[in-house]
């Protein structure tokens, strides 16, 4: 066994006047890595009243997103030897940018609205065949990179266009949902979806600084769509 | 669709050009002014003066002056829309952003004329 240094944000808006960082200290297992979700679960058997998200411990869901020691990601599928090193000292935060509803639990509807924003769902106003509407291998390849984004909200809370405007920006996680239904055959709304993002915040608030690409989880590639989108934009609009 | 009233062209994708366009005609002109000062037999003020002189440059500089106002103008927006509002700075957030969009604004029509007049004019 040994000893593991957790730094934790902790506040509860109903009792607390301030948010503050408590510190704990548990005893890990030394023969094998520790997912940061374990340990926040050994903190928890110390101090019950610690809250945060989880759900399938296997970055699946996407509910524990958090920033850990600087960096949101997944606490689930984070190594403890890869987020606290060698000395062994974690610091959880909540992601950043979002209103605290209590200590690591962030409260994420300025998140999906703006992903309803990008009407995440497949216009199409044609009859349904009687099977299915089919695409070709390639028309379907275009969706790869795409089409795996689990909403953990990692991205979108990393990117400082999001967090000086919430209400305008997008964000990369619904930009890069955004681009999954332009880039998808069997859409037939991609005139009104970019129109619809055809102003100087939805997508032109992204300054390419990547954050977003550096914390997916999922290792997918929001500029890289944001990219696309402009790239869509000038070719319709020019 | 977000709106903005005191963005340069009210559409995100026209001031994203406008900037690139710009920082290109910038790029142009600073490379241009580079080989003409390079190419001179030798560096004077009687020098310099016949370089901005010619008519074409005299329209060049035009353009870049043109040019750096509307770059300075997408860029000053972005950051006032960034930094100053109501979530940064409470209430008066607003007003202090359009006090400070139209002092920029006039600061950058004051290079502009001012520009137009030290590449046209006479003197």
């Amino acid at each position: 066994m040994s000893q593991v240094l957790i730094s934790i944000y902790r506040y509860n808006p109903e009792q607390d006047s301030k948010p503050r960082m408590q510190n704990l200290e548990v005893e890990a297992p030394g023969d094998r890595d520790l997912m940061v979700l374990d340990v926040l679960e050994l903190a928890k058997a110390k101090d019950p009243s610690i809250t945060y998200r989880r759900s399938c411990r296997e970055g699946v869901c996407g509910s524990d997103g958090m920033n850990i020691n600087g960096v949101n990601g997944l606490a689930c599928i984070t190594p403890l030897s890869k987020a606290a090193g060698p000395a062994r000292k974690l610091v959880l935060r909540p992601l950043p940018g979002l209103p605290v509803i209590r200590d690591l639990v962030v409260d994420l509807s300025q998140f999906y609205e703006q992903f309803e924003k990008i009407k995440p769902w497949l216009i199409n106003d044609e009859p349904p065949p009687a099977i299915e509407r089919l695409q070709s291998p390639e028309e379907r390849e275009k969706l790869d990179g795409l089409y795996e984004c689990i909403l953990c909200a990692c991205c979108t809370t990393s990117c400082p266009s999001f967090w000086w405007n919430p209400d305008k920006f997008v964000g990369p996680a619904g930009l890069l949902q955004s681009y999954r239904f332009l880039a998808d055959s069997r859409d037939e709304a991609t005139a009104e979806r970019l129109a619809e993002l055809d102003d100087p915040f939805s997508v032109f608030r992204c300054r390419g600084i990547m954050n977003c690409v550096s914390v997916c989880p999922k290792g997918l590639n929001p500029t890289r769509a944001i990219g696309k989108i402009r790239n869509m934009l000038v070719e319709q609009g020019t | 669709m977000v709106t903005n009233a005191t963005s340069l062209g009210r559409s995100g994708l026209f001031d994203w050009l406008v900037q690139r366009f710009s920082a290109l005609v910038l790029l142009a002109w600073i490379a241009w002014v580079c080989i003409g000062v390079i190419a001179m037999p030798e560096f004077g003020y009687p020098q310099w003066r016949a370089l901005f002189a010619a008519t074409p440059m005299q329209i060049f500089s035009l353009i870049t002056v043109l040019s750096l106002c509307a770059h300075a103008w997408v860029g000053v927006w972005t950051v006032t829309t960034d930094y100053l509002n109501e979530a940064h700075l409470g209430r008066t957030g607003t007003a202090i952003r359009l006090c400070t969009q139209a002092a920029c604004l006039l600061l950058t029509l004051t290079c502009l004329l001012w520009g137009a007049r030290i590449f046209w004019g006479s003197g």
